[in-house]
């Protein structure tokens, strides 16, 4: 056998490896196709061999052509064959290959599923690893659906390893298969404190991309990341956090004001600059979604710019470019932090690095002010000139203009200067923007009415110089300059000084080589200007000139007549027909200038954009109505079509067709000759057009236009520079002016029709140079908000987008309880199953029943790993610190809706409880327990809800009823999965399919639960009311946390409440260091009239076997406007030993061993008379007494908790006829007693 | 997310390509070929972001690249990745190569994208980072090479001593093309912990 692998190989030793393959490409460089092709060749025979070593060499060979860009889809089926192979090293090089070249289309992909499954199994951890690695890349839905099970049982695998890489590619799984998003999210939540760094990092990095596409569904989550914040030092994960973070603020400005102390101190500490740079940009964010103006975050601002500044002055070019564009991120509400920076982004605008260029150049946007945009645009088209690339050069073009034209012509003091700016900058040869000169020419000489005059002077003189932009063929793009060029002389003929020449230039034979488009303006508005010369003629009563005028038309007109361009030809033959009419009318001179300035009478206003799709459509007005009755179908064949118009004309012609014979028409056909000769107006055939240019006069005389390629200076063309320092004079000359009246300031106030004039106090004083009247654009009436686009429907995040708040609490727990009970089946060490472990599983079936039939060796097994697990689960236990509470799960849908408002309000208490300095170790307590995410026993009663929430209340209801909305879809989600579970019920392992059950003990048509609370009267009296409730800390198991909610229920002021209670040997208080055994804790709040408020109180306990009472004593001081009374009221806590409960979900197979170990003593318990439905039943063992249900079957229902200390307790619930029976176990009798009489009390009150 | 990540050297010659969406084979030589005219008609001394990569992904995405010596390698990420930190891990990168080859040079990368592959998958799994830590890379990238010698055996034996004998008379396999000095130009970023 052994010879036989040898002899194998030696053969196999002269086929070709990678190596081989790429020495051969490497010398065979002229042919390398064909080589390839060769090689290809081979690869196929290789391929056909039996030997997986050659299959694997032959794959792997492939893998690198693949690279090279060959298509290697074709050996999709042998790369699975490779990927099957039980060696390690054959087994990745199949994978690489198919993480290189699979894809969703990839038919073979459906054949590895098994083989996939059997490979994350695998005891080998790198088997598993290499099969996850592969995964991630070629995922489909198909394989996260059937896979997603698998995968989520690896997060909580043994070796860290394994558990990060299962973590990461769940986020893929959730890609493909978004379904599996609410069952696998608590599992994930977990991992963002798991205690292996890379674990962590991983789940952080999942939770961050799922968060950054949908980010409000994630904000539940943000005390833990605060927590994990301050907690961790893996920089990687920081950046992830505070990047979340950052896309988080502004959906809760609130969260905003928490984060920005933390993050301060971590830029001022850190000394990472990956990490400073993340900080300040979320700090950014932050006070981007804080309302703006704030005076107490100045001193943030300032820090920002400042470490920005310090980033754009450092020498690397990378930290130069993140400071830009975080400081373009501040522009937008800070843009006066920014301004006083403006020396070094000007600076950087001379960068040799264009990226850092373009940069400054964003960044320019918002630094311009009234004072300096002149001399901003000044440096700008400095640049421009010294520009060599043309990207670059149509980037500051366009950058130019949005900085001139920005909020309105906010900055522009002097429209004179904008328009000579924008005259220069047509000078630029090959840019693609003339368009945007040209619109921008328009919109300013259409909104100023002041500056028309100008504007047409300068927009003559372009016209006049058009051979200078239209020259050159590259030009192109800038002679759309011509359109508003044209367009303006047109509209606004009256400012012209000499139409005549204006009308003469607009005419000249080279239009005609302009873009249709161009020349249409052209045309019509050479007809304007015509108007407006007549009128001016008339005027000056010197029909002569008016006649020429009209023959200059009638001349040139015929040339855009013959135009190939229809819009040119219709427009020119129209105004042609007009012109001659024209001159008729003046040969007979008649007056005709009023007429024809009539055609063009009335101002053209500017429309907003989109007015017209924001016209409201009328009420009752149905636009998909027929607005006749519809015609019927079986009429319409033979039936004539009815004639709207006139009935008789056919009739009519047709009769009087049969009248004309051809002698009639001969003789009119004579006629119209005639009457056509005699016609001057007519154009006759044939020599017309060219006589126009033989005709002598000025014009025609030849002229040779040189296309210069350095624009010429264009005589009448103000240098946009003049302009600065006439503004720069004339500024000066205001001042003086505005001391002498300094009363009569305001009265030179700006134009009234602009809009957004914010600029600052002392850019007031600068007034424009012309009363500049912007017309504002108009709207119609009534017009609808402005609509947002919409997101891209085809956003595979869009499937994300799950409500998972909505998860945590709705899979199961109380009322009252918050978002940190998760149906958490995972939240158990006892569910970390290694892959073996997970196979047994397998073969145990899924009804608890059944196990009692296992044989006993499988029993001694699992005894022991069963204490194992206990073992490792008392271990972690002690590992975690924080203050983090598990409530227990399980309750009907119904009670869920009221639990959610409350678990928005524990995140706006987490929120809202300002950093109190830890004065009392009762504020400690509230805050750190804040800080481990919404804490779970801020739980309030039902009825103190609405005072409580008093403060947050219209975010509560609008959250509230986004949340009803979301149950709604909850609900049929469930419904569906319900559905799923059927079909792939093979899929489904036994913990899956325990879900239902473990999630609430109740079928989904059975009738609801009353609402439930756990709070319960601690002491009342006239003044205030203490309602409390006691669980469990399952972090440290000697501690128990007290939440009392306080009701002030007079009219009057309570304050310096202190809280006392009188230790006994077994429960102390926790009071701060320092504090005497009998201080009592203050209370950290007051109390208005009518307000509530809760405190938390932590207690150690020794021993939780046994209820307890304890005596205390509430002080507090009544103020009311005239005097303030000493108060008291004494109250006894009651330690029951459900509080040391905790509700532990617990999946079937695990309770299964845990009841045969044997290590649990029995106990029972008999209810007569319980009247209530059996899912009723269980709801309210669950939430009373902190259980959850493991299994249920019709009347009988397995259940599980277990204490603060590690103690299991389990109950076997039956009902039958208002007879309950429980049947419990627990490992210690005598917690296990007081627990069932405590049960037994529950019931016996109802 | 980390769209892709490519290695080239000076002359447009891919030597790892790795998508992580899925590109025809056309589409991605062509991502090569427009990533490689970008980024190298850059000088050095300017930064290594890139915005507007327009194969990939569209303006959310940017090109962060280093260049060693002879080869280029490029990260196209989106925007949820911290510039400077994806910065480090490409020195990372480079630095766990030059441990695993002992001083990579680009025949290393020539002859054993496999291995590269292998290495990379300790890094980046699917787009996500993975593993920032150096030395726990090298540790699971060493261990699986073990498993694979183990494997291999007896049998595999043969097949090294002919490779070996392939490579001896190679003249054109010189060590020298180095990778440079790797360690050129950090700015004061300390790695990850």
């Amino acid at each position: 056998m052994a010879l036989k692998i040898v002899k194998g190989s030696i053969d196999r030793m002269f086929d070709k490896n990678l190596q081989d393959l790429v020495r051969g490409i490497r010398n065979h460089k002229e042919d390398e196709a064909k080589y390839i092709s060769t090689c290809i060749d081979e690869i196929k025979q290789e391929l056909k061999q039996d030997n997986i070593a050659v299959k694997a060499n032959a794959v792997c060979k492939l893998t690198y052509l693949q690279m090279l860009g060959y298509d290697v889809s074709w050996a999709a089926f042998n790369i699975v064959e490779v990927m099957s192979s039980s060696k390690f090293t054959y087994k990745r090089i199949g994978y690489l290959a198919a993480s290189q070249c699979f894809h969703e289309g990839t038919d073979v992909i459906m054949l590895t599923t098994n083989q996939i499954r059997k490979d994350l199994s695998s005891p080998n951890q790198y088997d598993t690893g290499v099969a996850l690695t592969g995964l991630s890349c070629f995922v489909t839905p198909d394989l996260a659906r059937d896979l997603a099970n698998d995968i989520m049982t690896l997060m909580s695998h043994t070796k860290p390893y394994i558990r990060k890489k299962a973590v990461l590619i769940m986020y893929k799984v959730f890609l493909k298969y978004p379904e599996s998003l609410r069952p696998a999210f608590p599992r994930l939540k977990e991992k963002l404190e798991d205690p292996d760094p890379g674990v962590q990092s991983a789940a952080v990095n999942v939770i961050c991309e799922l968060a950054r596409r949908n980010p409000k569904n994630y904000l539940s989550l943000a005390p833990l990341f605060f927590k994990l914040m301050t907690s961790s030092t893996n920089n990687w994960v920081l950046i992830k956090i505070i990047k979340l973070f950052g896309a988080l603020t502004p959906l809760e400005p609130r969260l905003g004001k928490k984060l920005i102390e933390p993050l301060t101190n971590l830029i001022h500490s850190t000394s990472a600059m990956s990490l400073l740079y993340e900080c300040v940009n979320t700090v950014i964010a932050v006070l981007i979604s804080l309302s703006s103006g704030m005076p107490n975050h100045s001193a943030s601002i300032q820090l920002c710019v400042q470490k920005l500044r310090i980033l754009i002055e450092d020498s690397d070019q990378n930290l130069k470019y993140l400071g830009l564009l975080a400081m373009s991120k501040i522009l937008k509400t800070h843009p006066k932090s920014v301004q006083s920076h403006k020396d070094l982004i000007l600076q950087c605008l001379d960068d040799k690095d264009e990226s850092i260029r373009l940069r400054a150049l964003d960044l320019l946007y918002g630094m311009v002010s009234k004072k300096n945009l002149m001399e901003i645009v000044k440096k700008l088209m400095l640049h421009v000139d010294k520009a060599e690339g043309t990207t670059y050069r149509d980037e500051l073009l366009t950058k130019i203009i949005d900085i001139c034209s920005q909020s309105n012509y906010q900055y522009i003091t002097n429209f004179e200067w904008y328009i000579s700016i924008l005259v220069e900058l047509t000078r630029l040869e090959g840019t693609r923007h003339g368009h945007l000169i040209a619109s921008q020419m328009l919109d300013v000489a259409i909104r100023v009415k002041a500056i028309r005059a100008f504007a047409v002077a300068q927009m003559a003189t372009l016209l006049d110089n058009a051979h200078l932009l239209t020259g050159n063929t590259q030009r192109n793009g800038i002679c759309e300059v011509l359109y508003a060029a044209a367009w303006i002389c047109g509209e606004f003929a009256e400012h012209l000084e000499d139409p005549m020449l204006t009308l003469e230039a607009m005419l000249r034979p080279k239009v005609a080589t302009l873009p249709g488009h161009i020349q249409a303006v052209y045309v019509q508005n050479a007809a304007k200007l015509f108007a407006t010369v007549l009128q001016k003629h008339e005027g000056e009563t010197d029909s002569q000139a008016a006649q020429e005028t009209s023959q200059l038309l009638i001349d040139r007109l015929p040339l855009f007549v013959q135009s190939a361009n229809l819009e040119v030809q219709e427009r020119a033959s129209c105004i042609l027909q007009l012109v001659k009419y024209i001159q008729k009318l003046q040969q007979k001179n008649v007056e005709v200038a009023e007429e024809v300035t009539a055609l063009f009478a009335g101002e053209l206003n500017p429309v907003a954009p989109k007015a017209q799709k924001k016209v409201p459509i009328p009420e009752g007005l149905d636009l998909d109505a027929w607005i006749n009755e519809p015609p019927s179908e079986s009429e319409s064949e033979d039936e004539k079509p009815k004639a709207v118009f006139a009935k008789e004309e056919p009739k009519h012609s047709r009769s009087r067709h049969t009248e004309v014979d051809e002698k009639e028409l001969a003789r009119r056909r004579e006629a119209r000759k005639q009457e056509q000769a005699n016609n001057p107006f007519y154009i006759k055939a044939s020599p017309s057009s060219q006589k126009v240019y033989d005709a002598p006069g000025v014009e025609h005389i030849p002229v040779v236009q040189i296309d210069l390629s350095v624009p010429l200076k264009v005589p009448g063309m103000p240098m946009s520079d003049q302009y600065v320092k006439l503004e720069e004079e004339r500024r000066q000359k205001e001042k003086a002016d505005k001391k002498k009246k300094e009363k009569k300031k305001k009265r030179e106030k700006r134009g009234k029709g602009r809009k957004g004039d914010s600029g600052p106090e002392s850019e007031e004083d600068i007034t424009p140079a012309h009363h500049v009247d912007i017309v504002t654009e108009e709207m119609p009436e009534n017009a609808l908000p402005s609509d947002d686009d919409d997101k891209d429907p085809n956003d595979p995040h869009k499937a994300l987008d799950i409500d998972l708040d909505n998860l945590l609490s709705g899979a199961g727990s109380r009322p009252l309880a918050d978002s940190e009970k998760l149906p958490v089946r995972t939240h158990r060490p006892e569910v970390l199953k290694s892959p073996a472990e997970d196979r047994d599983d397998n073969t145990i079936p899924q009804e608890t029943k059944k196990k009692s039939s296992k044989d006993k060796k499988e029993k001694k097994k699992d005894k022991e790993k069963d204490r194992k697990r206990s073992k490792e689960d008392k271990k972690k236990k002690k590992k975690h610190k924080d203050v983090e509470e598990e409530l227990p799960e399980s309750l009907p849908e119904e009670v869920v809706q009221s639990e959610e408002t409350k678990e928005a309000s524990d995140l706006d208490f987490w929120l809202s409880s300002a950093p109190v300095p830890p004065v009392a170790q009762v504020v400690t307590v509230s805050s750190s327990a804040a800080a481990a995410t919404v804490d779970s026993s801020s739980a309030a009663a039902a009825e103190s809800e609405p005072e409580e929430l008093k403060d947050t209340e219209p975010d509560d209801t609008k959250s509230s009823k986004h949340k009803k909305k979301k149950q709604k879809k909850e609900k049929e989600e469930k419904e569906k999965k319900k559905k799923k579970r059927h079909h792939h019920h093979h899929h489904h392992h036994s913990d899956a399919g325990a879900e239902d059950s473990v999630q609430n003990g109740t079928v989904e048509d059975e009738e609801p639960l009353p609402p439930m609370s756990n709070y319960s009267l601690l002491a009342e009296n006239s003044y205030i009311k203490m309602v409390c409730d006691i669980q469990g800390n399952h972090q440290d198991e000697s501690k128990v946390v007290v939440s009392v909610i306080f009701e002030n229920k007079s009219d009057s002021f309570l304050k310096s409440m202190e809280f006392n209670v009188l230790d006994s040997l077994n429960s102390k208080l926790q009071r701060p260091d320092g504090a005497g055994p009998h201080d009592g804790l203050t209370v950290p709040f007051q109390l208005p009239p009518g307000v509530s408020n809760e405190a938390r109180f932590v207690f150690s306990v020794q021993s939780i076997v046994m209820p307890q009472k304890l005596k205390g004593t509430l002080t507090f001081i009544v103020k009311t406007d005239e005097s303030s009374t000493h108060e008291k009221l004494d109250f006894k806590l009651h330690f029951t030993c459900t509080s040391y409960l905790i509700t532990t979900p617990c999946y079937s197979d695990a309770y299964a061993k845990l009841l045969e170990s044997g290590d649990l003593k029995g106990s029972s318990l008999r209810l007569e008379g319980v009247n209530m439905p059996f899912h009723h039943l269980l709801a309210r063992i669950c939430f009373h007494h902190h259980f959850s249900v493991v299994e249920r079957i019709d009347s009988c229902a397995s259940m599980y908790s277990r204490s603060i200390q590690g103690h299991h307790v389990c109950l076997l619930v039956k009902s039958s006829d208002q007879t309950v029976s429980i049947d419990a176990k627990c490992d210690e009798p005598s917690l296990l007693g007081n627990v069932l009489d405590e049960i037994k009390q529950t019931f016996s009150k109802c | 997310m980390i769209k892709a990540i490519l290695i080239f050297n000076n002359h447009g010659k891919p030597r790892l390509s790795k998508f992580y969406e899925h590109y025809t084979e056309d589409t991605e030589q062509q991502i090569i070929r427009e990533t490689f005219h970008l980024v190298s008609k850059r000088d050095e001394n300017v930064c290594n972001f890139l915005e507007g990569g327009l194969l990939i992904g569209g303006s959310d995405n940017k090109l962060i690249y280093r260049h060693y010596a002879t080869l280029y390698f490029v990260f196209c990420v989106d925007s949820s990745e911290s510039e400077l930190g994806i910065l480090d891990l490409i020195q990372v990168f480079v630095e766990t190569l030059d441990k695993c080859f002992e001083n990579v040079c680009e025949l290393d990368l020539i002859f054993h994208m496999d291995k590269v592959h292998n290495i990379l998958a300790e890094m980046v799994m699917g787009g996500m980072v993975l593993e920032t830590n150096m030395s726990e890379i090298i540790t699971q990238a060493e261990a699986q090479s073990k498993m694979e010698k183990s494997e291999a055996g007896i049998a595999g034996a043969p097949a090294r001593a002919v490779s070996a004998v392939k490579n001896m008379n190679l003249p054109e396999m010189p060590k020298n093309i180095n990778i440079g000095d790797i360690s050129i130009k950090v700015p004061n970023l300390p790695s990850f912990k």
